[in-house]
């Protein structure tokens, strides 16, 4: 019946040219993309526990802020988020280090980038986010907070000196 | 029945007398539409002058105390919320009476979604110009809004469910009148996007229910922000699938007829609509790579998913570019690709929806590196983003709708469009200004400026981000200029146009056609029990692991 109709089967081919590719491509991008998370280790935040914020005071690692040595080369820096700004809101490190930064929020939602780097995360209160990255180039990396959290959202920044 | 002959012109008011109240319906929701959009286009222009250090939000202080982010807020809702669903709840009573050539069968219903869903964009408009509700329009919580705000926009979404019943039931009594005859594809398609964005409302009817409303209205101490902007994405991933598939309604139905042509399949944009419905929103936490407490597991699974829906993006690219390529040969075009200049390039509603489709392109471009998991790191809430659903909603959708706009006015106010040139003047300063103000905020993102950031304010703009900031304010003045191109072509036709009879509507035909449609695309159930089924497996352990181990205390701040 198709065949008796030359401009249908025509048609017919046509789609059957045009679904192959978009087979093809969705394949294409889920293939490159799990594998640069599983060869590579580019990965997103996971779960990383839970904080009662108003226990922050008195839970590691967020009892004492700040940059932490956990092994030669290797840090962890512990940060908290509230309106409008970061403590620490800046962060020393030696070029060729391998960063943790732990983060989370005293109140409302803010949001934690790196310029320039990997480390893109949100912080919610109530939760602890978590990245890892190696600075290898000396210089300054502007941290920004980009999620609206108020109206002095724009000033919540912060940088990481790589010496 | 009278037997008398009746003269034609008696006749064709006869027809238009049919459908007075979709006509009516829609038109009202069409104009509340574009109210916001005027208004929310507006606060857009502020923005982008104030990204320049012009900052025009001092002098209105009176009227808009909160500044730029109270002013973003508007942006957001009116533009993407308040425009989008009235515009399409007008759209779609139109085109499922208009498509099954029958009224529908509740027309009291049809005026009660209406006023219902304007009752509740009133209640929420107070606490918003009052500087009581600058949360932007996704509201995440812990940031404490009046609760009218939640209460408001949560009876606008109560009111759109009226529409699928008001079709549902006209789908019922369209079947009992044409026993074994396929659904019209237009209204087909209706009801599918309607039945998608039901089943999508599942995640926000439970934020708004059981978290916002009872800790906004003082009855419950706290919340827990992760677990509201989970159920919050579980919409707001679907939500851009019910913006975007009323415009594919129109470059499916209306385009190919606009441009001179034929529709090139019927079934294959069937199956695309049935996938969508189905993948539309399992996918959601492709919006929370970036959250803590969420499995990268369940991350990568939703990944794949996301990618799994540009197999039906990809087949409506085809099957609508296929269309036009039949348009531009019947219309004597020749060649590979110089079939397009034979399209009817002076004709503004034609226009308008091509270069949605094209922004659009370039859209779904970007929306390939949002979705790509760890990619999605270089970009996330940058003004990458903004430039990426500029495109998509503030092209694909809003150019859309203005181009639907003009061939619906015949019908809707019984006038035809006061200025062709305008419309078309329209067009090109939207496309034009849009890809200018895009491809700057895509270049800002990549060089780590944040977005909803008062950037003109903000102590650390960086050196590579100011050559870049003029840009967008030139491409931001011409989306307006566009704009205003646009809403005076209105008000001038609805006061001075030319009065016509409209005829019939008519929808494109079909190269390949309803007889083509196996019986399993025209069948609504399994696929929505596959979606809902797909869904409890995609989010059932997430969202259950996220309300077992929630803190509901946390008190939540208006810092504004
Ligand atoms: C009239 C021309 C327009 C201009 C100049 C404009 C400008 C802007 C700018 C500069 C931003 C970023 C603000 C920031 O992140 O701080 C923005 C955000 C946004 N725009 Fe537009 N826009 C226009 C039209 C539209 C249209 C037509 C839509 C959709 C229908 C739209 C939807 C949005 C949304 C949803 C946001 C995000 C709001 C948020 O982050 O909460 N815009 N716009
Ligand atoms: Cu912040
Ligand atoms: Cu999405």
């Amino acid at each position: 019946m198709i065949l008796k109709n030359p401009e249908k089967f025509m048609g017919y081919l046509f789609e059957v040219a045009w679904i192959l590719p978009s087979i093809a491509i969705p394949v294409a991008v889920i293939t490159a993309v799990v594998l640069t998370a599983f060869a590579v280790g580019l990965r997103v935040p996971d779960v990383a526990g839970r904080i009662e914020p108003k226990a922050i005071a008195v839970t590691e690692p967020f009892d004492e802020p700040g940059l932490r040595e956990l092994a030669p080369g290797k840090y962890q820096a512990a940060m908290i988020a509230q309106v409008f700004l970061f403590t620490p809101n800046e962060i020393e490190v030696p070029a060729g280090s391998e960063v943790t930064f732990m983060l989370t929020s005293r109140d409302v939602i803010h949001g934690f980038k790196i310029v320039g780097t990997s480390v893109n995360m949100m912080v919610v209160p109530g939760q602890i986010s978590k990245l890892t990255v190696r600075f290898d180039r000396p210089g300054e990396y502007l941290i920004v907070c980009h999620e609206y959290c108020g109206s002095g959202h724009h000033v919540m920044s912060g940088k990481v000196i790589v010496r | 029945m009278a037997v008398i002959a009746r003269p034609r012109a008696a006749a064709r008011a006869d027809v238009a007398d049919r459908f007075a109240t979709e006509n009516r319906v829609a038109g009202l929701n069409i104009l509340v539409a574009f109210l916001a959009l005027g208004l929310g286009g507006l606060m857009g222009v502020l923005q982008v002058l104030q990204y320049n250090s012009i900052d025009l939000y001092k002098p209105i202080k009176a009227i808009l105390p909160g500044g730029y982010y109270q002013g973003l807020t508007l942006h957001g809702v009116l533009n993407v919320l308040v425009f989008t669903t009235f515009y399409i709840i007008g759209f779609l009573t139109f085109v499922t009476a208009r498509s099954f050539d029958r009224p529908l069968v509740n027309p009291g219903l049809a005026w009660f979604t209406f006023y219902f869903m304007t009752a509740g964009l009133l209640i929420a408009a107070v606490p918003i110009l009052l500087n009581q509700a600058t949360v932007m329009f996704t509201f995440y919580p812990p940031l404490k809004a009046s609760g009218f705000f939640y209460l408001g926009l949560t009876i606008v979404v109560v009111g759109t469910y009226f529409l699928l019943a008001n079709q549902v039931l006209t789908l019922r009594a369209w079947r009992r009148d044409n026993p074994g005859a396929k659904i019209p594809l237009a209204a087909f398609m209706s009801i599918v996007t309607m039945t998608m964005w039901v089943i999508a409302t599942f995640g926000i009817a439970v934020e708004m229910l059981v978290l916002l409303l009872p800790w906004a209205f003082g009855l419950a101490p706290g919340t827990d922000p992760l677990l509201a902007r989970t159920l919050f994405w579980f919409t707001g991933h679907p939500i851009v699938y019910f913006w975007l598939l009323p415009a594919y309604i129109s470059w499916y139905t209306i385009v190919p007829k606009l441009a001179g042509g034929k529709l090139f399949s019927e079934p294959m944009a069937r199956v695309s609509f049935l996938l969508f419905l189905v993948l539309s929103v399992p996918i959601g936490l492709h919006h929370q790579y970036t959250d803590p407490g969420i499995s990268q597991i369940w991350k990568l699974v939703h990944f794949i998913f996301t990618v799994g829906v540009f197999f039906p993006s990809l087949l409506t690219f085809f099957n609508v570019v296929a269309s036009l390529e039949h348009a531009g040969r019947s219309r004597g075009g020749k060649g590979w690709l110089a079939w397009i200049f034979a399209l009817p390039w002076n004709e503004p509603a034609f226009v308008t929806q091509v270069f949605a489709m094209m922004l659009f392109a370039f859209g779904g471009a970007s929306g390939v590196i949002n979705a790509s998991y760890n990619l999605n790191l270089v970009v996330h809430n940058t003004a990458w983003i903004s430039g990426h659903f500029h495109l998509t909603v503030g092209s694909a959708v809003a150019l859309t709708f203005m181009g639907l706009t003009y061939w619906l006015l015949p019908y809707l106010s019984g006038r035809t469009l006061w200025s062709r040139g305008l419309g078309l003047a329209q067009a090109w300063l939207w496309i034009i200004g849009m890809i200018l103000f895009s491809h700057f905020m895509h270049m800002l993102g990549l060089a780590g400026m944040p977005r909803r950031t008062m950037i003109g304010s903000a102590p650390y703009v960086l050196p590579a981000w100011e050559g870049l900031l003029p840009f967008t304010m030139v491409g931001g003045l011409l989306m307006f200029a566009s704009a205003l191109c646009f809403l005076v072509n209105m008000l001038m036709t609805l006061t001075t146009g030319k009065r016509v009879e409209p005829g019939p509507v008519t929808f494109a035909r079909a190269l390949s056609g309803p007889e083509d449609v196996p019986l399993f695309l025209d069948r609504l159930t399994p696929w929505v029990l596959s979606a809902i089924v797909l869904v409890a497996i995609n989010y059932g352990p997430t969202l259950y692991f996220l309300a077992t181990t929630g803190r509901f205390n946390i008190p939540g701040l208006s810092p504004w």
